[in-house]
Protein backbone atom coordinates (compact mmCIF):
# COMPACT_ATOMS: atom_id res chain seq x y z
CA UNK A 1 0.00 0.00 0.00
CA UNK A 2 2.86 2.25 0.70
CA UNK A 3 4.59 1.36 -2.24
CA UNK A 4 1.46 2.33 -4.27
CA UNK A 5 0.75 5.12 -2.36
CA UNK A 6 4.23 6.65 -3.21
CA UNK A 7 3.83 5.62 -7.36
CA UNK A 8 0.93 7.79 -7.15
CA UNK A 9 3.17 10.42 -5.62
CA UNK A 10 5.17 10.54 -8.46
CA UNK A 11 2.66 11.60 -10.65
CA UNK A 12 2.95 15.52 -8.90
CA UNK A 13 6.48 15.43 -9.46
CA UNK A 14 6.50 17.11 -13.39
CA UNK A 15 4.29 19.79 -12.15
CA UNK A 16 5.79 20.13 -8.79
CA UNK A 17 9.77 20.32 -10.36
CA UNK A 18 8.39 23.01 -13.21
CA UNK A 19 6.88 25.64 -10.30
CA UNK A 20 9.87 24.84 -8.17
CA UNK A 21 12.52 25.74 -11.27
CA UNK A 22 10.73 28.46 -12.85
CA UNK A 23 8.84 30.72 -10.12
CA UNK A 24 10.16 29.39 -6.45
CA UNK A 25 13.55 29.05 -7.32
CA UNK A 26 13.73 32.94 -9.20
CA UNK A 27 11.67 33.79 -6.01
CA UNK A 28 14.87 32.91 -3.90
CA UNK A 29 17.34 34.50 -6.15
CA UNK A 30 15.66 37.53 -6.41
CA UNK A 31 15.49 37.74 -2.48
CA UNK A 32 19.28 37.64 -2.61
CA UNK A 33 20.32 39.75 -5.17
CA UNK A 34 18.46 42.53 -3.40
CA UNK A 35 21.08 42.85 -1.32
CA UNK A 36 23.47 43.93 -4.02
CA UNK A 37 23.40 46.90 -6.07
CA UNK A 38 24.37 45.20 -9.56
CA UNK A 39 23.43 46.25 -13.05
CA UNK A 40 22.11 42.82 -13.95
CA UNK A 41 24.83 41.73 -16.20
CA UNK A 42 28.22 42.62 -15.29
CA UNK A 43 29.80 39.94 -13.15
CA UNK A 44 30.49 42.76 -10.44
CA UNK A 45 28.14 42.64 -7.77
CA UNK A 46 28.49 44.45 -4.67
CA UNK A 47 26.91 43.77 -1.44
CA UNK A 48 25.12 46.62 0.38
CA UNK A 49 23.01 44.42 2.56
CA UNK A 50 19.14 46.67 3.33
CA UNK A 51 20.55 49.76 1.21
CA UNK A 52 18.11 48.70 -1.47
CA UNK A 53 15.17 48.53 0.78
CA UNK A 54 16.24 51.93 2.52
CA UNK A 55 16.48 53.23 -0.66
CA UNK A 56 13.37 52.17 -1.60
CA UNK A 57 11.04 53.56 1.37
CA UNK A 58 12.78 57.28 0.91
CA UNK A 59 12.60 57.09 -2.74
CA UNK A 60 9.92 59.58 -4.80
CA UNK A 61 8.92 57.17 -7.64
CA UNK A 62 8.75 54.41 -5.15
CA UNK A 63 6.22 55.87 -3.10
CA UNK A 64 4.23 57.21 -6.09
CA UNK A 65 4.06 53.55 -8.08
CA UNK A 66 2.66 52.44 -4.20
CA UNK A 67 0.28 54.75 -4.02
CA UNK A 68 -0.90 54.30 -7.66
CA UNK A 69 -1.02 50.62 -7.32
CA UNK A 70 -3.35 50.97 -4.18
CA UNK A 71 -5.29 53.47 -6.06
CA UNK A 72 -5.68 51.08 -9.01
CA UNK A 73 -6.79 48.13 -6.85
CA UNK A 74 -9.28 50.41 -4.90
CA UNK A 75 -10.94 52.14 -7.40
CA UNK A 76 -10.91 48.82 -9.85
CA UNK A 77 -12.34 47.04 -7.36
CA UNK A 78 -15.04 49.27 -5.84
CA UNK A 79 -16.29 49.85 -9.72
CA UNK A 80 -16.54 46.18 -10.43
CA UNK A 81 -17.98 45.33 -6.90
CA UNK A 82 -20.82 48.17 -7.73
CA UNK A 83 -21.27 47.42 -11.36
CA UNK A 84 -21.00 43.88 -10.83
CA UNK A 85 -23.91 43.39 -8.58
CA UNK A 86 -25.58 46.23 -10.08
CA UNK A 87 -25.89 44.50 -13.64
CA UNK A 88 -25.90 40.49 -12.36
CA UNK A 89 -29.50 41.81 -10.98
CA UNK A 90 -30.44 43.88 -13.44
CA UNK A 91 -30.07 40.31 -15.61
CA UNK A 92 -31.28 38.40 -12.94
CA UNK A 93 -34.77 38.90 -14.45
CA UNK A 94 -36.08 37.53 -17.97
CA UNK A 95 -36.14 40.09 -20.57
CA UNK A 96 -35.40 40.17 -24.64
CA UNK A 97 -31.83 41.30 -25.09
CA UNK A 98 -30.71 39.75 -21.87
CA UNK A 99 -28.57 37.50 -22.91
CA UNK A 100 -26.84 40.14 -25.30
CA UNK A 101 -26.55 42.55 -22.66
CA UNK A 102 -24.95 39.70 -20.59
CA UNK A 103 -22.41 38.80 -23.72
CA UNK A 104 -21.45 42.46 -24.62
CA UNK A 105 -20.17 43.53 -21.10
CA UNK A 106 -18.26 39.92 -20.55
CA UNK A 107 -16.89 40.78 -23.67
CA UNK A 108 -13.71 42.89 -22.95
CA UNK A 109 -12.28 40.38 -20.28
CA UNK A 110 -10.87 37.86 -23.07
CA UNK A 111 -9.28 41.19 -24.73
CA UNK A 112 -5.64 41.19 -23.89
CA UNK A 113 -5.44 44.47 -21.79
CA UNK A 114 -2.72 45.62 -23.63
CA UNK A 115 -5.08 45.93 -26.45
CA UNK A 116 -7.60 47.66 -23.96
CA UNK A 117 -5.62 50.14 -23.18
CA UNK A 118 -4.46 50.88 -26.48
CA UNK A 119 -8.70 50.65 -27.65
CA UNK A 120 -8.72 53.27 -24.72
CA UNK A 121 -6.22 55.90 -26.17
CA UNK A 122 -8.72 56.26 -29.17
CA UNK A 123 -10.75 57.70 -27.57
CA UNK A 124 -8.71 59.84 -24.64
CA UNK A 125 -5.76 61.01 -26.83
CA UNK A 126 -5.75 64.53 -27.18
CA UNK A 127 -5.77 65.19 -30.99
CA UNK A 128 -8.55 63.09 -32.42
CA UNK A 129 -9.40 61.68 -29.52
CA UNK A 130 -13.00 60.38 -29.25
CA UNK A 131 -13.85 62.48 -25.83
CA UNK A 132 -12.32 65.97 -26.93
CA UNK A 133 -14.20 65.72 -30.30
CA UNK A 134 -17.65 65.23 -27.97
CA UNK A 135 -16.60 68.37 -25.80
CA UNK A 136 -15.78 70.51 -29.38
CA UNK A 137 -19.51 69.34 -29.93
CA UNK A 138 -20.30 71.79 -27.06
CA UNK A 139 -17.74 74.18 -27.43
CA UNK A 140 -15.50 73.22 -24.64
CA UNK A 141 -11.77 72.81 -24.97
CA UNK A 142 -10.00 69.63 -25.60
CA UNK A 143 -8.55 68.10 -22.03
CA UNK A 144 -4.93 66.17 -21.66
CA UNK A 145 -6.34 63.51 -20.48
CA UNK A 146 -3.40 61.13 -20.50
CA UNK A 147 -0.65 63.32 -20.29
CA UNK A 148 -2.11 64.56 -16.71
CA UNK A 149 -0.86 62.36 -13.61
CA UNK A 150 -3.65 62.90 -11.98
CA UNK A 151 -6.61 62.31 -15.33
CA UNK A 152 -4.26 59.71 -16.29
CA UNK A 153 -4.38 57.59 -12.92
CA UNK A 154 -8.22 57.67 -12.67
CA UNK A 155 -8.22 56.92 -16.17
CA UNK A 156 -6.38 53.63 -15.84
CA UNK A 157 -8.49 52.61 -13.12
CA UNK A 158 -11.78 53.28 -15.04
CA UNK A 159 -10.42 51.39 -17.58
CA UNK A 160 -9.48 48.26 -15.48
CA UNK A 161 -12.57 48.94 -13.98
CA UNK A 162 -14.14 48.65 -17.67
CA UNK A 163 -12.31 45.82 -18.70
CA UNK A 164 -12.91 43.23 -15.80
CA UNK A 165 -16.78 44.04 -14.26
CA UNK A 166 -18.07 41.35 -16.74
CA UNK A 167 -16.22 38.44 -14.95
CA UNK A 168 -16.92 39.85 -11.66
CA UNK A 169 -21.15 40.37 -12.83
CA UNK A 170 -20.83 36.49 -13.91
CA UNK A 171 -19.64 35.17 -10.23
CA UNK A 172 -22.74 37.37 -9.18
CA UNK A 173 -25.29 36.52 -11.15
CA UNK A 174 -23.87 32.41 -10.22
CA UNK A 175 -24.48 33.90 -6.28
CA UNK A 176 -27.77 35.37 -7.14
CA UNK A 177 -28.65 32.10 -8.44
CA UNK A 178 -28.17 30.38 -5.34
CA UNK A 179 -30.35 32.36 -3.08
CA UNK A 180 -33.59 30.85 -2.55
CA UNK A 181 -37.09 32.41 -3.74
CA UNK A 182 -38.62 31.00 -0.36
CA UNK A 183 -36.56 33.95 1.27
CA UNK A 184 -37.59 36.85 -0.92
CA UNK A 185 -41.44 35.72 -1.52
CA UNK A 186 -41.54 35.15 2.84
CA UNK A 187 -39.91 38.80 3.09
CA UNK A 188 -42.43 40.23 0.28
CA UNK A 189 -45.03 39.05 2.41
CA UNK A 190 -43.96 40.25 5.28
CA UNK A 191 -44.02 43.81 3.17
CA UNK A 192 -39.94 44.23 2.76
CA UNK A 193 -39.39 47.18 0.65
CA UNK A 194 -37.19 46.51 -2.53
CA UNK A 195 -34.31 48.33 -0.77
CA UNK A 196 -34.43 46.56 2.69
CA UNK A 197 -34.95 43.11 0.03
CA UNK A 198 -31.91 44.16 -1.20
CA UNK A 199 -29.69 45.43 1.56
CA UNK A 200 -30.93 42.45 4.56
CA UNK A 201 -31.30 39.35 2.30
CA UNK A 202 -29.80 39.66 -1.26
CA UNK A 203 -26.29 41.41 0.00
CA UNK A 204 -25.80 39.52 2.78
CA UNK A 205 -25.98 36.17 1.07
CA UNK A 206 -24.35 36.97 -1.71
CA UNK A 207 -21.22 37.36 0.78
CA UNK A 208 -19.25 34.28 -0.38
CA UNK A 209 -19.38 35.99 -4.03
CA UNK A 210 -17.93 39.39 -2.76
CA UNK A 211 -15.66 37.83 -1.23
CA UNK A 212 -14.54 35.52 -3.82
CA UNK A 213 -14.22 38.98 -6.08
CA UNK A 214 -12.47 41.17 -3.86
CA UNK A 215 -10.01 39.16 -3.71
CA UNK A 216 -9.63 38.55 -7.16
CA UNK A 217 -10.19 42.25 -8.03
CA UNK A 218 -7.53 43.51 -5.75
CA UNK A 219 -4.65 41.19 -5.87
CA UNK A 220 -5.12 41.46 -9.91
CA UNK A 221 -5.28 45.43 -9.43
CA UNK A 222 -2.17 45.28 -7.12
CA UNK A 223 -0.46 43.75 -10.40
CA UNK A 224 -1.66 45.80 -12.78
CA UNK A 225 0.73 46.48 -16.11
CA UNK A 226 -0.30 45.72 -19.30
CA UNK A 227 -2.79 48.76 -19.81
CA UNK A 228 -0.47 50.96 -18.12
CA UNK A 229 2.46 50.44 -20.98
CA UNK A 230 -0.14 51.11 -23.39
CA UNK A 231 -2.12 54.16 -21.87
CA UNK A 232 0.95 56.06 -19.99
CA UNK A 233 3.50 53.65 -20.80
CA UNK A 234 4.17 54.74 -16.64
CA UNK A 235 4.04 58.42 -17.96
CA UNK A 236 4.13 61.88 -17.46
CA UNK A 237 7.94 61.08 -16.03
CA UNK A 238 6.81 57.78 -14.08
CA UNK A 239 3.81 59.60 -12.92
CA UNK A 240 1.56 56.71 -13.34
CA UNK A 241 3.82 53.84 -12.64
CA UNK A 242 2.12 50.55 -10.95
CA UNK A 243 4.60 48.50 -8.46
CA UNK A 244 4.87 46.41 -11.44
CA UNK A 245 5.97 48.91 -14.05
CA UNK A 246 8.18 50.39 -11.73
CA UNK A 247 9.82 47.43 -10.90
CA UNK A 248 10.40 46.48 -15.31
CA UNK A 249 11.93 50.18 -15.76
CA UNK A 250 14.30 49.80 -13.09
CA UNK A 251 15.41 46.14 -14.40
CA UNK A 252 15.70 47.13 -18.14
CA UNK A 253 16.09 50.98 -18.11
CA UNK A 254 17.28 51.81 -15.04
CA UNK A 255 19.58 48.74 -15.15
CA UNK A 256 19.56 48.39 -11.39
CA UNK A 257 18.67 44.78 -10.68
CA UNK A 258 19.12 44.33 -7.10
CA UNK A 259 17.08 47.43 -6.15
CA UNK A 260 14.49 46.22 -8.77
CA UNK A 261 14.27 42.98 -6.99
CA UNK A 262 13.88 44.71 -3.72
CA UNK A 263 10.83 46.13 -5.19
CA UNK A 264 9.38 42.98 -6.22
CA UNK A 265 9.87 41.22 -2.57
CA UNK A 266 7.99 44.40 -1.28
CA UNK A 267 5.65 44.13 -4.01
CA UNK A 268 5.36 40.30 -3.44
CA UNK A 269 4.79 39.67 0.66
CA UNK A 270 2.67 43.29 0.28
CA UNK A 271 -0.17 41.40 -2.02
CA UNK A 272 0.83 38.48 0.23
CA UNK A 273 -0.32 40.17 2.98
CA UNK A 274 -3.25 42.46 1.52
CA UNK A 275 -4.52 38.74 0.89
CA UNK A 276 -4.56 37.65 4.35
CA UNK A 277 -6.09 40.13 5.93
CA UNK A 278 -8.98 40.29 2.78
CA UNK A 279 -9.17 36.64 3.48
CA UNK A 280 -10.00 36.81 7.69
CA UNK A 281 -11.79 39.98 6.76
CA UNK A 282 -14.69 37.51 4.95
CA UNK A 283 -14.03 34.75 6.88
CA UNK A 284 -16.04 35.83 9.74
CA UNK A 285 -18.81 36.80 7.67
CA UNK A 286 -20.67 34.18 6.31
CA UNK A 287 -24.56 34.48 6.83
CA UNK A 288 -27.23 31.71 6.95
CA UNK A 289 -30.65 32.17 7.37
CA UNK B 1 -32.66 29.48 -22.55
CA UNK B 2 -31.06 29.25 -18.75
CA UNK B 3 -33.55 29.28 -15.89
CA UNK B 4 -33.67 32.31 -14.16
CA UNK B 5 -34.77 32.92 -10.64
CA UNK B 6 -35.07 36.73 -9.54
CA UNK B 7 -37.64 38.93 -7.66
CA UNK B 8 -40.75 37.30 -8.77
CA UNK B 9 -42.76 39.97 -10.13
CA UNK B 10 -46.53 39.31 -8.38
CA UNK B 11 -48.57 37.72 -10.59
CA UNK B 12 -51.93 38.37 -12.25
CA UNK B 13 -54.01 41.73 -11.93
CA UNK B 14 -54.35 44.25 -14.47
CA UNK B 15 -52.30 47.24 -12.56
CA UNK B 16 -49.57 44.51 -12.14
CA UNK B 17 -49.89 44.35 -16.12
CA UNK B 18 -49.21 48.00 -16.99
CA UNK B 19 -46.75 48.26 -14.14
CA UNK B 20 -44.84 44.85 -15.57
CA UNK B 21 -45.19 46.70 -19.15
CA UNK B 22 -43.59 50.28 -17.97
CA UNK B 23 -40.48 48.29 -16.06
CA UNK B 24 -40.05 45.97 -19.15
CA UNK B 25 -39.64 49.54 -21.23
CA UNK B 26 -36.70 50.79 -18.75
CA UNK B 27 -34.63 47.87 -18.94
CA UNK B 28 -34.45 48.06 -22.80
CA UNK B 29 -33.63 51.79 -22.21
CA UNK B 30 -30.69 50.90 -19.70
CA UNK B 31 -29.57 48.19 -21.73
CA UNK B 32 -28.83 50.18 -24.73
CA UNK B 33 -27.06 52.79 -22.96
CA UNK B 34 -24.90 49.70 -21.21
CA UNK B 35 -24.41 48.56 -25.16
CA UNK B 36 -23.55 52.00 -26.11
CA UNK B 37 -20.86 51.82 -23.48
CA UNK B 38 -19.45 48.58 -23.62
CA UNK B 39 -19.31 48.85 -27.62
CA UNK B 40 -17.90 52.03 -28.17
CA UNK B 41 -14.09 51.12 -28.07
CA UNK B 42 -14.76 48.38 -30.14
CA UNK B 43 -17.13 50.22 -32.38
CA UNK B 44 -14.33 52.61 -32.94
CA UNK B 45 -11.41 50.29 -33.29
CA UNK B 46 -13.17 48.43 -36.49
CA UNK B 47 -14.21 51.87 -37.68
CA UNK B 48 -10.91 53.26 -37.69
CA UNK B 49 -9.49 49.72 -39.28
CA UNK B 50 -11.41 50.50 -42.41
CA UNK B 51 -10.03 53.74 -42.96
CA UNK B 52 -6.85 55.45 -44.85
CA UNK B 53 -3.94 56.35 -42.63
CA UNK B 54 -4.47 59.92 -43.89
CA UNK B 55 -8.30 59.61 -43.28
CA UNK B 56 -8.56 61.93 -40.33
CA UNK B 57 -12.04 61.72 -40.36
CA UNK B 58 -13.97 61.87 -36.68
CA UNK B 59 -13.47 58.46 -35.03
CA UNK B 60 -16.94 58.03 -34.90
CA UNK B 61 -17.86 58.23 -37.99
CA UNK B 62 -18.47 55.47 -40.26
CA UNK B 63 -16.05 55.17 -43.04
CA UNK B 64 -17.21 56.58 -47.00
CA UNK B 65 -15.82 53.16 -48.50
CA UNK B 66 -14.41 50.34 -46.56
CA UNK B 67 -10.56 50.49 -47.04
CA UNK B 68 -9.65 47.02 -47.28
CA UNK B 69 -5.93 47.61 -47.67
CA UNK B 70 -5.23 48.23 -43.96
CA UNK B 71 -6.06 44.14 -43.76
CA UNK B 72 -4.54 43.18 -46.75
CA UNK B 73 -1.37 44.91 -46.05
CA UNK B 74 -1.92 43.14 -42.63
CA UNK B 75 -2.34 39.63 -43.90
CA UNK B 76 0.32 39.86 -46.50
CA UNK B 77 3.44 41.71 -45.47
CA UNK B 78 2.76 42.57 -41.66
CA UNK B 79 4.03 39.61 -40.57
CA UNK B 80 0.22 38.60 -39.04
CA UNK B 81 0.05 35.12 -40.48
CA UNK B 82 3.97 34.75 -38.41
CA UNK B 83 2.56 36.02 -35.69
CA UNK B 84 -0.63 33.75 -35.54
CA UNK B 85 1.32 30.76 -36.02
CA UNK B 86 3.57 31.77 -33.27
CA UNK B 87 1.23 32.44 -30.65
CA UNK B 88 -1.03 29.47 -31.88
CA UNK B 89 2.10 27.29 -31.18
CA UNK B 90 2.73 28.86 -27.66
CA UNK B 91 -0.83 28.42 -26.70
CA UNK B 92 -0.85 25.23 -27.54
CA UNK B 93 1.93 23.90 -25.65
CA UNK B 94 1.43 25.95 -22.43
CA UNK B 95 -2.08 24.83 -22.23
CA UNK B 96 -1.65 21.27 -23.10
CA UNK B 97 1.21 21.17 -20.33
CA UNK B 98 -0.52 22.68 -17.46
CA UNK B 99 -3.39 20.41 -18.52
CA UNK B 100 -1.90 17.12 -18.21
CA UNK B 101 0.67 17.78 -15.63
CA UNK B 102 -2.10 19.59 -13.79
CA UNK B 103 -4.33 16.25 -13.86
CA UNK B 104 -1.67 14.48 -13.02
CA UNK B 105 -0.48 16.43 -10.27
CA UNK B 106 -3.91 17.10 -8.31
CA UNK B 107 -4.83 12.94 -8.72
CA UNK B 108 -2.18 12.16 -5.80
CA UNK B 109 -2.90 15.27 -3.91
CA UNK B 110 -6.57 14.58 -3.85
CA UNK B 111 -6.73 10.89 -2.96
CA UNK B 112 -3.47 10.52 -0.67
CA UNK B 113 -3.67 13.21 2.52
CA UNK B 114 -0.67 13.06 3.66
CA UNK B 115 1.04 15.06 5.81
CA UNK B 116 3.83 15.62 2.95
CA UNK B 117 1.27 16.34 0.27
CA UNK B 118 -0.73 18.33 2.70
CA UNK B 119 2.16 20.43 2.30
CA UNK B 120 2.91 20.09 -1.20
CA UNK B 121 -0.60 21.41 -1.93
CA UNK B 122 0.10 24.42 -0.15
CA UNK B 123 3.34 25.33 -1.88
CA UNK B 124 1.15 24.91 -5.13
CA UNK B 125 -1.75 26.99 -4.02
CA UNK B 126 1.13 29.60 -2.48
CA UNK B 127 3.03 29.93 -5.97
CA UNK B 128 -0.58 31.27 -6.97
CA UNK B 129 -0.13 34.42 -4.95
CA UNK B 130 3.47 35.12 -6.80
CA UNK B 131 3.16 38.06 -9.17
CA UNK B 132 4.83 37.54 -12.34
CA UNK B 133 6.69 41.08 -11.76
CA UNK B 134 7.98 39.82 -8.91
CA UNK B 135 10.48 37.18 -9.40
CA UNK B 136 11.04 38.82 -12.46
CA UNK B 137 15.45 39.51 -12.17
CA UNK B 138 15.44 35.97 -10.88
CA UNK B 139 13.75 34.66 -14.03
CA UNK B 140 15.12 36.70 -16.55
CA UNK B 141 19.22 36.27 -15.26
CA UNK B 142 17.70 32.40 -15.11
CA UNK B 143 16.50 31.97 -18.46
CA UNK B 144 19.47 34.10 -20.45
CA UNK B 145 21.89 31.60 -18.20
CA UNK B 146 20.37 28.95 -20.25
CA UNK B 147 20.56 30.89 -23.62
CA UNK B 148 16.59 31.36 -24.02
CA UNK B 149 16.23 34.86 -25.40
CA UNK B 150 14.34 34.92 -28.48
CA UNK B 151 13.29 31.45 -28.19
CA UNK B 152 9.47 30.27 -27.48
CA UNK B 153 10.65 27.54 -24.40
CA UNK B 154 10.93 30.16 -21.50
CA UNK B 155 7.24 31.46 -22.43
CA UNK B 156 5.63 28.10 -22.74
CA UNK B 157 7.56 26.79 -19.83
CA UNK B 158 6.76 29.66 -17.24
CA UNK B 159 3.23 30.41 -18.56
CA UNK B 160 2.45 26.66 -17.61
CA UNK B 161 4.29 27.37 -14.78
CA UNK B 162 1.86 30.04 -13.82
CA UNK B 163 -1.23 28.19 -14.62
CA UNK B 164 -0.57 25.10 -12.84
CA UNK B 165 -1.75 25.97 -9.48
CA UNK B 166 -5.18 26.98 -10.62
CA UNK B 167 -5.20 23.95 -12.75
CA UNK B 168 -4.47 21.97 -9.60
CA UNK B 169 -7.16 23.85 -7.37
CA UNK B 170 -9.77 23.19 -9.96
CA UNK B 171 -8.34 19.07 -10.85
CA UNK B 172 -8.16 18.22 -7.36
CA UNK B 173 -11.56 19.56 -6.11
CA UNK B 174 -13.44 17.84 -9.03
CA UNK B 175 -11.70 14.45 -8.20
CA UNK B 176 -12.31 15.11 -4.49
CA UNK B 177 -16.22 14.63 -5.60
CA UNK B 178 -15.65 11.36 -7.53
CA UNK B 179 -16.21 8.42 -5.22
CA UNK B 180 -12.54 6.86 -3.99
CA UNK B 181 -14.15 3.07 -3.98
CA UNK B 182 -13.60 3.62 -8.00
CA UNK B 183 -9.80 3.96 -7.56
CA UNK B 184 -9.81 1.13 -5.16
CA UNK B 185 -11.85 -1.39 -7.22
CA UNK B 186 -9.20 -1.00 -9.80
CA UNK B 187 -6.74 -1.23 -7.56
CA UNK B 188 -8.02 -4.59 -6.81
CA UNK B 189 -8.23 -5.99 -10.26
CA UNK B 190 -4.32 -4.92 -10.12
CA UNK B 191 -3.84 -1.75 -12.00
CA UNK B 192 -1.23 0.66 -11.13
CA UNK B 193 -2.16 4.01 -9.73
CA UNK B 194 -1.39 5.41 -13.45
CA UNK B 195 -3.13 3.09 -14.90
CA UNK B 196 -6.14 3.60 -12.43
CA UNK B 197 -5.74 7.57 -12.60
CA UNK B 198 -5.56 6.89 -16.68
CA UNK B 199 -8.70 4.70 -17.36
CA UNK B 200 -10.97 5.55 -14.07
CA UNK B 201 -10.00 9.45 -13.61
CA UNK B 202 -9.22 10.99 -16.29
CA UNK B 203 -12.47 10.30 -18.66
CA UNK B 204 -14.75 11.74 -16.19
CA UNK B 205 -12.76 15.16 -16.20
CA UNK B 206 -13.48 16.28 -18.88
CA UNK B 207 -15.44 19.40 -17.74
CA UNK B 208 -12.78 20.19 -15.79
CA UNK B 209 -10.38 19.99 -18.95
CA UNK B 210 -12.78 22.03 -20.90
CA UNK B 211 -12.99 25.23 -18.90
CA UNK B 212 -9.48 25.59 -18.26
CA UNK B 213 -8.44 25.04 -21.99
CA UNK B 214 -10.48 28.33 -22.55
CA UNK B 215 -8.87 30.23 -19.30
CA UNK B 216 -5.96 29.43 -19.59
CA UNK B 217 -5.75 29.42 -23.75
CA UNK B 218 -7.24 33.34 -23.54
CA UNK B 219 -4.58 33.68 -21.06
CA UNK B 220 -1.73 32.30 -23.08
CA UNK B 221 -3.04 33.77 -26.16
CA UNK B 222 -3.20 37.41 -24.66
CA UNK B 223 -0.02 36.92 -22.67
CA UNK B 224 2.03 40.22 -22.44
CA UNK B 225 4.72 40.60 -19.84
CA UNK B 226 7.22 37.64 -20.69
CA UNK B 227 6.97 36.96 -24.10
CA UNK B 228 7.23 41.39 -24.09
CA UNK B 229 10.72 40.00 -22.52
CA UNK B 230 11.70 37.03 -24.40
CA UNK B 231 10.76 37.22 -27.60
CA UNK B 232 12.88 39.95 -29.01
CA UNK B 233 13.13 39.27 -32.45
CA UNK B 234 10.23 40.84 -34.67
CA UNK B 235 9.75 37.03 -36.31
CA UNK B 236 9.06 35.82 -32.60
CA UNK B 237 6.76 37.85 -32.02
CA UNK B 238 3.17 36.85 -30.80
CA UNK B 239 0.25 38.68 -31.73
CA UNK B 240 0.18 40.91 -28.44
CA UNK B 241 3.45 41.69 -29.22
CA UNK B 242 2.89 42.85 -32.93
CA UNK B 243 0.10 44.76 -31.90
CA UNK B 244 2.60 46.14 -30.02
CA UNK B 245 4.95 47.16 -32.83
CA UNK B 246 2.08 48.66 -34.83
CA UNK B 247 0.43 50.63 -32.14
CA UNK B 248 3.94 51.76 -30.74
CA UNK B 249 5.17 53.49 -33.13
CA UNK B 250 6.01 57.28 -32.70
CA UNK B 251 2.81 59.21 -33.08
CA UNK B 252 3.92 61.30 -36.36
CA UNK B 253 4.86 58.42 -38.37
CA UNK B 254 2.11 55.53 -36.75
CA UNK B 255 -0.34 54.13 -38.99
CA UNK B 256 -3.16 53.74 -36.22
CA UNK B 257 -5.65 52.68 -38.53
CA UNK B 258 -2.92 49.77 -39.76
CA UNK B 259 -3.00 49.17 -36.22
CA UNK B 260 -6.74 48.77 -35.39
CA UNK B 261 -6.77 46.19 -38.51
CA UNK B 262 -3.97 44.01 -36.57
CA UNK B 263 -5.99 43.77 -33.51
CA UNK B 264 -8.84 43.45 -35.06
CA UNK B 265 -7.07 40.16 -36.68
CA UNK B 266 -5.30 38.95 -33.66
CA UNK B 267 -8.78 39.29 -31.49
CA UNK B 268 -10.92 37.97 -33.57
CA UNK B 269 -10.20 34.31 -33.34
CA UNK B 270 -10.90 34.31 -29.44
CA UNK B 271 -13.72 36.46 -29.92
CA UNK B 272 -15.33 33.97 -32.64
CA UNK B 273 -14.57 31.43 -30.16
CA UNK B 274 -16.35 33.04 -27.44
CA UNK B 275 -19.59 34.09 -29.44
CA UNK B 276 -19.74 30.35 -29.93
CA UNK B 277 -18.88 28.58 -26.79
CA UNK B 278 -19.97 31.69 -24.23
CA UNK B 279 -20.93 28.77 -21.74
CA UNK B 280 -17.35 27.16 -21.10
CA UNK B 281 -16.28 31.31 -20.85
CA UNK B 282 -18.85 31.65 -18.39
CA UNK B 283 -18.43 28.31 -16.51
CA UNK B 284 -14.67 29.18 -16.30
CA UNK B 285 -15.62 31.82 -14.50
CA UNK B 286 -17.13 30.91 -12.03
CA UNK B 287 -15.16 27.81 -11.12
CA UNK B 288 -12.05 30.03 -10.75
CA UNK B 289 -13.88 31.84 -8.29
CA UNK B 290 -14.81 29.02 -6.10
CA UNK B 291 -12.41 28.24 -3.57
Amino acid sequence: MKKRKNLQNLMYLPALGLMIVFIVYPLFRGFLYSFYKWNGYSQNMVFVGFKNYLDMMGNQFFGIAFWNTVLYAVLGTLLQEVLGIAFAIFLNSRFTGRIAVRTVIYLPVIISALLIGYMMTFLFQYHYGVFNEILQWFGMKPIDWLRDPGRGRIIISLVTGWHYTGSSMIIFMAGLQNIPDMYIEAAKLDGATKWQLFSRITLPLLQPAVASTVLLNMVGGLKIYDSIVSLTNGGPVQKTNSLSTLISYTYFTSEKAGYASAIGMFQFVFIFIISFFINRYFAGKEVEY
Amino acid sequence: MDKIKGHPLSSGGKIQERNKKEKVWWKYMVSLVIIVIYLLPIYVLVVMSFKEKTDFSSRLLLPDYLYLDNYIKALKEGGFFNALKNTCFVTALTVGIIVILGCMAAYPLSRNRSKLNRIIKSICMGVMMIPSLSILVGVYTEIVSMNGVNCFWPVIVIGAAFGLPTAILLYSNFINSIPSSLDEAAALDGASPFKTFWHVILPQLKPVTATLVIQQGVGAWNNFVYPSYFLQKPAKYTLVLLIRQYFGTADSGSNLNGAAAVAILSTLPIVVLYIFMQKYFIQGQIDGAVK
